[in-house]
């Protein structure tokens, strides 16, 4: 049950943030989203202590389709959940940083109704919970992208997001449907189908290869569309530049790796033999995506379109790593999952943090803020380090066993994608050389550098960067399990 | 039979209502009045005949059958009406002098409508279809000094009098095939034909009631009538129309074809396929051009009877599977969703003066719960996973892939995301557009009227969330 607490929780505190008003609406918001942080912080200890048997909830849905509420931790799961409940407190607290929201009650309400479906997809044992939950993830995210947008072009921008979003998980739909008619009744069940990820498991399996590969793009459509993975990216550098921030954070930190974690979870186990047959396909496009990201990356003046495009770029590495069915490159995408979601949100807090003091993120305005500003200095370097994959740093761990596990696959892909480290210091040093050194600019004698608060929001991210540099073997540890029975599952 | 009796008699005792020369005491009577009837028509449930002895099932030398069924469907039936009453009010305020007749009318096509749910006898699914449809034709023109609504009810008698012609006619040469209007009777006698020669006769009568009823449920290429008729009909009526009708209507299809005639599933099969296909195109492709919010809402209504249609597809065997959960579900979540859309559209028209995308911009900001029902019933007659409507489209999906028919799935799932383009363009105007100078002020919403959308909310939101309640009924 606790698992199914784990879940609501954050839906019960948004309902109730409709009754609050003004500063008790950020106390509520703030103090429901810490204490889901302790629960999954207990959550994780309950599952060193018992194992996953313990967060195991399976409580009958819809008993006339043999379709259960099972939800369930394991290592995998547990690494995306203690990253949901450590980033949502430092999103809230970034939407409080912004005064000019309209009804912001709303916001942060949606916020945690964002979580909800976050919890749900990285805890989801049976096929249509996990495609429910995939859904209800996208509603919240949908306004908050859209109705608290300044852009001029919010509406078309949310409105491709929304379509590309929901096409490409309802041919997810149409696959789990089908896998879905494949499977027998589960026991004690009077229905004559199940939708339990096992029954799923099995039911992918024994289908032909030839039908494996079209089922595989059914599913694998609704994970590419929500990376991204070239060519279906398109909508997220506009999203992602144009969205308020905290919306960004949501987008890039956590439902980004939604589809990975989907990948791994209902995609290799579910069509091995799909996935063997378009696997050179998935590692050619992913390696196009990570050159491609990092040259428009460096082109870029805008701040938030160009760590957009760092993300496409680094996203791709994280494809690449999970395609080359290697354990070293799955490990290396689970700690980069973890890694990137700190990286990519403090590098939008420098952004979100730069642009509120002076109004804007373009780089050709911006230079010499280093001076008035040593502690946002420092937080940008370390966060921007961590992104370059500076050994010590979490993002260092990450992308070494990706291209660990890429080189393995083919040295030449490997070889290919360890640009993206050279790529990444030349278009991140230059953002951070443009921004903060540099020639004096009309901010640089104004700007004010970060205060108290917000020096707490970025503690946790510096520390977790540093944990996940020093230490990854605490979340190596936890996926390990998990990451060598998909292998099995895979026949690798 | 206890529904069918009260409801006529309220009707009538509703008519003289009208005599009291105040509209105040109508609404709370007619509401009193269903929520009885739907009470009653509960109690039906499992044990057919709720006064045994008395009123034993099959009624009425088996004209009407009582059963879960038809309980079912004659529950949605109601509580539609039901929820959709207090949308009303307007008149009652406004001194409607002939408001006891509309009420009146709308009782008795709840008879009609009742009847279609229940017929066990091919001239009682005549009669039923009629009562609802003259009722219909009446309340389409009830705006009797505005053009368009004269126009509508023109346009729906006669073309709805033709359909009607053509039904009839379907069913005299069925029954001249098979020598019987029992739907049981129907079945054996195509099982076993008497006179083989006659087989082409009973093929062209099945074809020419599929042909009639698909015109009373708005199914492409006999959905011509449907955007002008509902645009014209003032919005209360058209939200009747387009929910109790088709739920109704829906119902009776499903039964005729697996009670009555799975013998000829080699002449139904193919053209409700076809029906199906063009029905969801052309509903969802028209949609999608739309400018007006309630015009958009007439052809959806198209595109959801194209769902309905599916649903028929998976229709196999016994009347009570797979295919009647899926359309009775379906039926349940789009007549709360349509209510709820049409009861926000009518409440935004009657202040703002107009019905389309733009009527709703800003309306977030003004009336923050207007905006998010209608949300609600956007993402539910989308099909977008928290609310009925995704339950509703899942079942039928299901069912009918489970048949075999994975391409037509796919063909359906294609024309939702085509809805789902068109869904979301009210909620971008409500969520995302300022609204427009002079069209600023909040719209007046008296405390039953946001109840009942609440209601309606959460109803949808109850379907999406907790399906297993109602999912296996039948």
């Amino acid at each position: 049950m606790l698992t199914a607490f784990l879940v609501f929780f954050p839906l019960a505190a948004a309902l109730l943030l409709h009754f609050a008003k003004g500063g008790a609406a950020r106390a509520l918001a703030l103090g429901a989203s810490l204490l889901e942080l302790a629960v999954a912080i207990f959550a994780a200890f309950t599952y060193a202590r018992s194992g996953p048997g313990a967060l195991d909830v399976n409580l009958s849905w819809i008993p006339s389709a043999g379709i259960n509420f099972h939800l369930g931790i394991d290592g995998l799961s547990l690494c995306l959940v203690l990253l949901t409940a450590v980033l949502v407190p430092i999103i809230l607290a970034t939407a409080f940083r912004h005064d000019e929201y309209e009804n912001p009650g709303a916001f942060y309400a949606l916020v945690l109704f964002m979580q909800t479906g976050l919890l749900g997809v990285f805890t989801a044992l049976d096929a249509f919970v996990f495609y429910f939950f995939w859904e209800v993830a996208l509603i919240p995210i949908y306004f908050l992208a859209g109705a608290w947008s300044r852009a001029d072009r919010r509406i078309a921008i949310t409105f491709k997001f929304f379509l590309y979003t929901i096409i490409g998980s309802l041919f997810m739909l149409a696959g789990f449907v089908y896998l879905y008619l494949q499977t027998g009744p589960a026991a004690g069940s009077l229905a004559a189908h199940s939708s339990d990820i096992q029954a799923m498991y099995t039911a992918g399996k024994q289908l032909a290869a030839s039908q494996q590969a079209w089922v595989f793009w059914l599913i694998f459509a609704a994970f590419a569309v929500k990376m991204p993975i070239f060519p279906f990216h398109t909508w997220q550098p506009d999203t992602y530049t144009e969205s308020p921030a905290p919306a960004t954070m949501l987008l890039s930190g956590i439902m980004l790796k939604m589809g990975i974690y989907g990948c791994l979870r209902w995609l290799l186990p579910v069509v091995p033999l799909g996935v063997s047959q378009w696997q050179q396909l998935v590692m050619v496009l992913a390696i196009i995506g990570i050159i491609y990201g990092a040259i428009i990356a460096i082109r870029q003046r805008d701040m938030k379109r160009l760590i957009a495009y760092s993300s496409l770029s680094h996203v791709g590495l994280m494809i690449a790593g999970v395609f080359s069915l290697k354990a070293i490159g799955l490990q290396g995408a689970v700690v980069q999952m973890l890694a990137h979601g700190v990286n990519v949100v403090g590098m939008f807090l420098v952004a979100d943090a730069i642009e509120r003091r002076t109004g804007t993120r373009d780089l050709a305005d911006l230079g010499g803020l280093t001076r008035r500003t040593p502690l946002l200095s420092v937080c940008f370097l370390v966060m921007l380090l961590s992104t370059v994959a500076l050994p010590l740093t979490g993002g260092f761990v990450g992308e070494f066993l990706l291209l660990a596990g890429v080189y393995e696959f083919n040295m030449w892909a490997g070889a290919v994608a360890g640009l993206t480290i050279i790529f990444s210091a030349v278009y991140l040093l230059r953002m951070y050389q443009r921004a903060m050194l540099g020639p004096d600019s009309a901010y640089s004698d104004t700007i004010t550098d970060l205060s108290g608060k917000e020096l707490f929001m970025f503690a946790p991210l510096i520390a977790l960067v540093f944990w996940l540099g020093l230490f990854p073997g605490t979340f190596l540890h936890l996926s390990e399990p998990t990451i060598s029975s998909i292998l099995t599952a895979v026949g690798r | 039979m206890l529904p069918i009796v009260l409801l006529s008699v309220f009707g009538i005792v509703n008519l003289f209502l009208g005599f009291l020369r105040s509209n105040r005491a109508l609404l709370p009577f007619v509401l009193v009045v269903l929520a009885l009837v739907f009470g009653l028509n509960l109690l039906d449930w499992n044990h057919a005949g709720s006064l045994p002895g008395v009123f034993d099932s099959p009624y009425v030398a088996q004209m009407l059958t009582v059963n879960n069924y038809s309980v079912a469907f004659g529950g949605i039936v109601l509580l539609t009406a039901l929820v959709l009453l207090p949308f009303s009010r307007s008149y009652v305020v406004a001194g409607e002098p002939n408001l006891a007749e509309y009420y009146s009318v709308l009782l008795f096509s709840l008879v009609g409508a009742i009847m279609m749910v229940s017929y066990n006898h091919l001239i009682m699914l005549f009669v039923g279809i009629e009562i609802l449809s003259i009722s219909m034709y009446v309340l389409a023109g009830s705006d009797k000094r505005n053009v368009r609504s004269n126009e509508a009810a023109l346009k729906y008698f006669l073309q709805g009098s033709f359909a009607t012609g053509v039904l009839l006619f379907g069913i005299a040469l069925v029954y001249g095939a098979t020598g019987s209007f029992q739907l049981d009777g129907l079945a054996a006698g195509i099982a076993a034909p008497a006179n083989a020669s006659l087989q082409p006769m009973l093929y062209v009568g099945v074809l020419l009631l599929v042909i009639g009823i698909g015109f009373k449920v708005s199914a492409a290429p006999f959905h011509f009538w449907t955007p002008d008729v509902y645009e014209g009909t003032p919005t209360f009526f058209t939200a009747f129309m387009s929910t109790v009708v088709k739920t109704a209507g829906f119902a009776a299809f499903l039964k005729l074809l697996v009670v009555a005639l799975p013998g000829t599933s080699a002449v139904w099969l193919p053209t409700i396929i076809a029906m199906c296909m063009l029905t969801l195109l052309l509903g969802n492709v028209g949609a999608a051009v739309q400018t007006s919010a309630k015009r958009m809402l007439a052809y959806s209504s198209v595109s959801h009877a194209g769902y309905l249609l599916l649903g028929l597809i998976a229709g196999r065997g016994q009347l009570q599977g797979p295919a009647a959960q899926g359309i009775f579900f379906y039926s349940l979540a789009y007549s709360i969703a349509t209510v709820a859309a049409f009861g926000v559209l009518k409440l935004v028209a009657d202040q703002r003066q107009r019905e389309d995308y733009a009527g709703l911009a800003g309306l977030a900001r003004t009336n923050p719960l207007l905006a998010f029902v209608m949300t609600v019933a956007m993402l539910s007659l989308g099909g977008i996973p928290l609310t009925g409507g995704f339950f509703g489209k899942f079942f039928i999906f299901t069912a009918v892939a489970g048949q075999g028919y994975i391409w037509l799935v796919v063909f359906a799932v294609l024309m939702s995301m085509v809805g789902i383009y068109y869904y979301l363009r009210p909620v971008i105007a409500m969520y995302m557009r300022p609204a427009e100078l002079g069209n600023d002020t909040p719209i007046v919403v008296d405390g039953f009227q946001s109840a009942t959308l609440v209601l309606l909310a959460m109803l949808t939101l109850v379907l999406g969330i907790l399906p297993g309640f109602l999912s296996g009924l039948l």
